[in-house]
């Protein structure tokens, strides 16, 4: 084991790293310049545990509606031998609809060496008529960890290209879904070209035959019948590129955590709570969507503008404590020469504000 | 965000309460509202699962389909919301005023009051323009057919929607923008997105700080979600095995009475909180003294629910699916006016929201220290009236000479900065030149021309008519976008879905 290894291992603790998803992965790039997080997700704690065991729960619970939905719809599309499933996608990339295709599950019980043994050999096959993967089993680096992803994903190769195809169960009503599902779809399905691309990289093919447009299928409407759009996922790719890439110096985030820093939940709660607390955090108000730590995070910035948002925290000219803000609008604190703009503009506010209050005249 | 609306935040986390961030109200209150708070079905494309619907606290008809999945049971649903609100709406056909039109050649009538729809949240608006798509297409004949009541409803609730997107309109009124419209809390705007805990901040029980009653707020088993989407925990724990035990007692009636009953008690047990915040939110808001122009959008409302009551009765069909080029331009234009009227709107009603102009330096207030208002100006082909006044401020005037402002006292009234001079201590001496509001003499009249003394809002922003733009016909539209049109509505762009990807 290297130092780095010893290290992560030590601040998880017992336990084995979590295994990562697609879904955690992808949640790698909601808060990137936060080291906490980095230093967590990059040992593998299961921050889920940690949030619980320091008082501060995460609530991420999925209802099991959605996810029998989402399984039901996914069949569906599937069925035939993804008939069907081959027909959209040929049509939504503007190429003729192959006569026959062949449908691979790489899915089973079998162990995960041969399993992905297999995916290699039938993704990296030679071969250009039209094939459908499903369950491809696929990997990628993530802090000097090799991390297994299977994908409910089915990989289609059309006119020797591959593009990933996404089934998801939310709706896509006269063109338009909910637009902060498409945008985690996006960015789910960027990991998977990312994983395709290194395994096509690995086996010395071209890994741009992986396309940067991947294929949404969705119910359309309100009825059950799919349709499939296309995603062009570029910008979602260069940002997980640059998170797994600082993951991947795990040395250089070592160094801002102190030596005995531990994060294994089976710590003493308050031992932990501390020991969190000596590795800076970034927390805003999008860590509440995408990070299990938000309420103890959030719980720690109370005070801060940032807490409130970015947009706010900038109007206040970037003053990091409300405390600050509040005796430089007062005038009780005297700002410093760099300060002076912002703390001329919060004095102005605090009076127009209370003049507009107290009825004064306008 | 404001720097003034930042800082009533910071303000706000030190108060423990949330803090004023207007002193009236901009959005008409009506007598008789409609409050609707819909629960969705978790996974499924927006189908009904609950409601609670009513026009006064203690009047709440719950709506529940046992199984959302069922397209039978929905419609039901649907029929059952149909014969709450088209009555409702209804109601507001009686009286009718006249309004003159075309510079008084013509007059046009329209009700004296309209019908004003209020959900929790912006996704309870999201999930009436839904549930409006799904159901204002449908025909009470052929081969699915459903209850006349549906497509009207469907209909209604699409103009409701639209509606919504019309910055000032009062017809349909998501609650926690409503509040956040003039409250700002010591939280971040996703977490004011949650009613309960916005109210937590705003109206805090007694003894609490609003930090703590936010927080109690999120858990949701004390203070469900206001939806429409339902807590997860609720939907394993209690909703699905309650579903499971109706769909098992089919054909045994006394189970299925228990089973329904207990559906009803858990449901309601999940609406019965966010109806209680609905209403102490109403309450909150009818304590703000009105604006003055609230009353001349909720007549523009009042215009809007007139015409389509009438196209509704001429048999008009129900609104496309999507807008043509030249709609669509049309549509975008109409909404940019309204959203600089409403602005400007809210300043000239509001000197809090004029406070956040004047730190901005779109307006200033100052004192009348001279004035010449018998001066005419007779260098043109005919002498006309153009008092002058000197305008002296200890704010940063930031309009450069040439500029025309506007005094919220005298809207109908142009100032034209003439000079702008550094006076002593960092005052500022602005010289303005009036014209109009004078009637059409030599002579000004009394009151029209500020006096010395006279403390004054001057500003940039203009209540002047913003002229409508002129687009072409449908016909004149090239191909290119979208014209001359395909009859058929439901023509739909494949571009769409890429729009929403960032
Ligand atoms: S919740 Fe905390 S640890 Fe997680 S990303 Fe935000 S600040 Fe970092």
């Amino acid at each position: 084991m290297t130092s780095t290894a010893q290290r992560l291992a030590a601040i998880r603790g017992d336990a084995p790293p979590k295994r990562h998803n697609a879904r955690t992965i992808a949640a790698l790039t909601g808060n990137p310049g936060c080291s906490r997080r980095a230093v967590l997700d990059g040992a593998g704690v299961d921050k889920s545990a940690l949030a619980e065991r320091v008082g501060f729960p995460a609530r991420f619970g999925q209802s099991r509606f959605a996810i029998t939905r989402g399984n039901a719809f996914e069949a569906q599309v599937k069925a035939d031998g993804g008939a069907e499933l081959l027909r959209l996608v040929a049509q939504r990339l503007g190429v003729p609809v192959p006569e026959r295709a062949s449908w691979t599950d790489l899915g089973g019980a079998d162990d995960l060496p041969d399993r992905r043994e297999r995916s290699r050999a039938a993704l990296t096959a030679s071969g250009s008529e039209a094939a459908l993967f499903d369950h491809p089993l696929l990997g990628l680096q993530v802090a000097g960890q090799r991390v297994h992803l299977e994908p409910d994903l089915v990989a289609a190769r059309l006119g020797g290209r591959f593009h990933v195809v996404e089934i998801k169960s939310f709706p896509v009503i006269d063109g338009q879904a909910d637009p902060a599902k498409v945008a985690a779809a996006a960015v789910q399905s960027a990991v998977y070209v990312l994983a395709l691309r290194d395994l096509f990289a690995a086996e010395g093919r071209d890994p741009e035959s992986v396309s940067h447009d991947v294929v949404l299928v969705c119910p359309r409407d309100f009825a059950n019948q799919p349709v499939a759009s296309l995603i062009d996922v570029r910008k979602q790719l260069l940002v997980l590129r640059r998170q797994l890439d600082r993951m991947a110096r795990l040395d250089d985030l070592l160094t801002v955590v102190p030596t005995g820093f531990t994060a294994d939940p089976a710590a003493e709660p308050a031992t932990l709570a501390a020991a969190l607390r000596t590795v800076p955090a970034r927390y805003a108000p999008d860590c509440l969507a995408g990070c299990e730590l938000a309420y103890f995070c959030r719980n720690e910035a109370r005070g801060q503008t940032g807490a409130l948002g970015r947009p706010v925290r900038e109007a206040l000219g970037g003053i990091a404590e409300v405390t600050e803000v509040l005796a430089l609008a007062t005038g009780e604190r005297a700002a410093d020469p760099e300060r002076e703009e912002a703390a001329a503009l919060l004095r102005a506010a605090a009076r127009l504000r209370a003049d507009a209050l107290a009825g004064h005249p306008a | 965000m404001s720097t003034l609306r930042a800082l009533a935040r910071a303000q706000a986390v030190a108060a423990g309460v949330a803090q004023p961030v207007a002193t009236v109200r901009h959005l008409h209150l009506a007598t008789r509202p409609l409050v609707l708070v819909p629960l969705a079905m978790a996974g499924e494309a927006h189908a009904p699962l609950a409601a609670l619907v009513g026009t006064a606290p203690d009047d709440a008809r719950l709506l529940i389909v046992p199984q959302p999945r069922n397209r039978d049971q929905r419609f039901r649903f649907v029929t059952e919301l149909a014969g709450i609100v088209l009555p409702w709406l209804d109601g507001f056909r009686g009286v009718s005023e006249a309004v003159a039109v075309d510079r008084g050649r013509d007059v046009r009538y329209r009700y004296v009051d309209a019908p004003q729809l209020w959900v929790p949240n912006p996704a309870g608006i999201t999930f009436l323009r839904l549930l409006g798509r799904s159901t204002r297409f449908r025909r009470p004949d052929g081969d699915y057919p459903v209850h006349p009541a549906v497509p009207l409803l469907g209909r209604w609730l699409t103009f409701f929607a639209e509606r919504a997107e019309q910055p000032g309109s009062s017809a349909l009124l998501a609650m926690t923008d409503a509040l956040t419209l003039h409250w700002a809390t010591g939280q971040s705007a996703v977490e004011d997105l949650h009613l309960p805990a916005l109210l937590g901040w705003i109206d805090p029980p007694a003894g609490w700080t609003g930090v703590a009653a936010a927080a109690r707020a999120e858990d949701p088993g004390v203070c469900p979600p206001a939806g429409p989407a339902t807590d997860p925990e609720f939907d394993n724990a209690a909703l699905a095995p309650a579903m499971a035990a109706w769909a098992a007692a089919d054909d045994d009636p006394a189970a299925r009475d228990e089973a329904y009953a207990e559906l009803v008690r858990l449901l309601r047990g999940q609406l019965a909180p966010t109806w209680e915040l609905m209403w102490r939110g109403l309450g909150l808001l009818g304590a703000l003294p009105p604006g003055a122009r609230v009353a001349g959008r909720w007549a523009g409302d009042r215009d809007a629910f007139t015409g389509y009551a009438e196209h509704l009765d001429a048999d008009g069909g129900p609104q496309p699916r999507r807008d043509g080029a030249v709609a669509a331009a049309v549509r975008l234009h109409r909404l940019e006016r309204a959203a600089t009227t409403y602005a400007v709107q809210r300043a000239y009603d509001d000197p809090l929201v004029m406070a956040e102009h004047r730190l901005t330096g779109e307006a200033f207030v100052g004192d009348v220290t001279l004035a010449d208002p018998a001066r005419v100006d007779d260098s043109g082909k005919r002498p006309v009236l153009r008092p002058r006044i000197q305008v002296v401020t200890t704010e940063p005037v930031r309009v450069p000479v040439g500029a025309t402002l506007w005094s919220t006292a005298r809207p109908g009234q142009k100032a034209k900065v003439v000079f702008v001079t550094p006076a002593a201590d960092g005052r500022t001496e602005v010289v303005l030149e009036l014209s109009g509001g004078m009637g059409r003499g030599l002579t000004a009249p009394p009151g029209s021309v500020p006096q010395v003394g006279e403390r004054l809002c001057l500003t940039t922003l203009s209540e002047a008519f913003l002229p409508a733009g002129t687009f072409p016909t449908a016909e004149e539209t090239p191909w290119t976008h979208g014209g001359p049109p395909v009859a058929d509505v439901s023509t739909r762009s494949s571009a769409g879905l890429s729009s929403v990807v960032g």
